[in-house]
């Protein structure tokens, strides 16, 4: 299908673009384009104006800013992808990006455009989360900065107000030698997931568990943490019993879509199995294997 | 909504044209240039037939506005032949019978042309996962598969020669 007519507009400041999307009726913000564009093909979507920031080069690159990386929104999940800071330091967010969509839409795909858009299913929002991102965001009444928890508000919805545009994406990163583990189930490479599940630990003395972060997708409106869980493991030692235990309560009170790809309930498997397996991975790249759980 | 002037430049040649913001890049190639070896299949997003090379950089055609990629060097399979002749990549698709209908060769080739270039030595696994942004309805992909793994090969020993 054709998309409906609008009219394109190239700014090449941020004071520019935020002028743009302030002032015009119906805009709309292009970024790498790979679910916006599709959704216009079908006419989801008919912006009067669309508002591309390819030529911002201020929103884009990676910036290490002693513990955080500083991510600028139109920075290519390609260039996450290759780049060795992110492997090094944000290992989590390098193993998701293999999932995420295919080789030629990492070309192009923008890791702001992916938390922007927010699909239930998507990767990049599932990291922002897990590693306590914040985001950036901009209009010409300032600047603010929010938690991703605050800003990946529900489905395909953010926080966003429509005179914004999200300029970076901060993370702290995780002590080195943390352990993290990823795992997702989708039905074909590089599609959207059917549900996924990762995790990260930081372990202290005697094995204990000091720092535990649980984060699904594909199992929500949203990606979603498992908060409790984190919280009953937090300063022990990981035993799978007790470990396995807080994953079925959380994960049963869970409310995923029953569709066309899959049931509720075979979707809350799959988020215990994920994240069952995620945490093994983590524990045993922290240097404390458990038992397969 | 006024049309715009973009200027593209596809397989080495520059192209000048006024067009509606909404064109997509697949509709330029095919409608305004008239290159019709690229192939639009789902126009959003799924199937790959409309992969082309942006920049260097395989990409989806129909995900792509024109206007967004004024002043970009596009590559398309109508590049691949050399003088007349198909290149190793192509060769390798006909003798592996890695095309039926046809319809998805074109982004199928333009994928494997970068995986190729970036990656000259690729795991079979590598193949398939790249190529799993490009949907097949006839062969069922083994073939296909066959052809890239060849060419790999083939390709290499043309670089020692
Ligand atoms: S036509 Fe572009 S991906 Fe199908
Ligand atoms: S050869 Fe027919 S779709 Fe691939």
């Amino acid at each position: 299908m054709k998309p409906a007519p609008f009219e394109y507009h190239r700014p090449t400041s941020l004071a520019q673009a935020l002028d743009l999307v302030a002032t015009l009726e119906n805009p709309k913000i292009l970024a790498g384009g790979q679910s916006l564009v599709a959704m216009m093909n079908f006419r989801f979507v008919q912006p009067d104006h669309l508002v591309d920031l390819a030529r911002i080069g201020e929103l884009s690159g990676i910036e290490e800013q002693g513990n955080v990386l500083r991510i600028g929104a139109m920075t290519r999940q390609r260039e996450l992808e290759f780049s060795d800071l992110i492997a090094r330091r944000l290992p989590l967010m390098h193993a998701a990006l293999d999932h995420v969509g295919h080789r030629q839409t990492r070309n192009r795909g923008t890791i702001g455009g992916s938390l922007s858009h927010n699909d239930p299913s998507a990767e990049l929002p599932l990291v922002a989360l897990a590693f306590d991102a914040s985001v950036e965001l901009a209009s010409r009444r300032g600047k603010r900065r929010i938690s991703a928890r605050d800003y990946l508000r529900g489905y395909l919805e953010t926080a966003l107000e429509a005179d914004e545009i999200l300029v970076a994406i901060e993370f702290p990163c995780w002590r080195e030698g943390h352990g993290f583990g990823f795992h997702e189930f989708a039905r074909r490479h590089g599609d959207f997931a059917i549900a996924g599940a990762a995790a990260m630990i930081e372990l202290g003395a005697g094995a204990i568990v000091e720092r535990l972060s649980i984060t699904l997708n594909g199992v929500g409106a949203t990606a979603l943490r498992l908060d409790e869980t984190e919280a009953a493991m937090i300063g022990h030692r990981l035993d799978s019993v007790l470990l396995r235990r807080a994953i079925l309560a959380e994960v049963e009170r869970l409310e995923p879509v029953d569709d066309v790809h899959a049931t509720a309930d075979y979707r809350r498997h799959l988020a215990k199995m994920l994240t069952m397996r995620a945490i093994a991975d983590a524990a045993q790249a922290a240097g404390a294997p458990m038992a397969r759980i | 909504m006024g049309k715009q002037k973009v200027t593209l430049r596809v397989n080495g040649v520059s192209y000048e044209r006024e067009i509606d913001p909404r064109m997509t890049l697949g509709d330029f190639l095919r409608h305004e240039i008239g290159l019709t070896g690229t192939h639009l299949g789902c126009e959003h997003g799924v199937c790959g037939a409309c992969t082309v090379l942006i920049n260097g950089l395989s990409g989806r055609s129909c995900l792509a506005f024109a206007v967004q990629e004024d002043g970009s060097e596009i590559t398309t399979v109508e590049a691949l032949a050399e003088n007349g002749e198909l290149n190793i990549l192509q060769q390798c698709f006909q003798e592996h019978h890695a095309l039926q209908c046809g319809y998805c060769t074109p982004g199928m080739l333009m994928t494997l042309t970068e995986l190729l270039r970036d990656n000259p030595k690729p795991s079979e696994k590598l193949v398939r996962d790249t190529l799993g942004g490009n949907l097949c309805r006839c062969t069922g992909y083994a073939a296909i598969v066959d052809a890239a793994l060849d060419a790999a090969q083939r390709l290499a020993a043309a670089r020692e020669a």
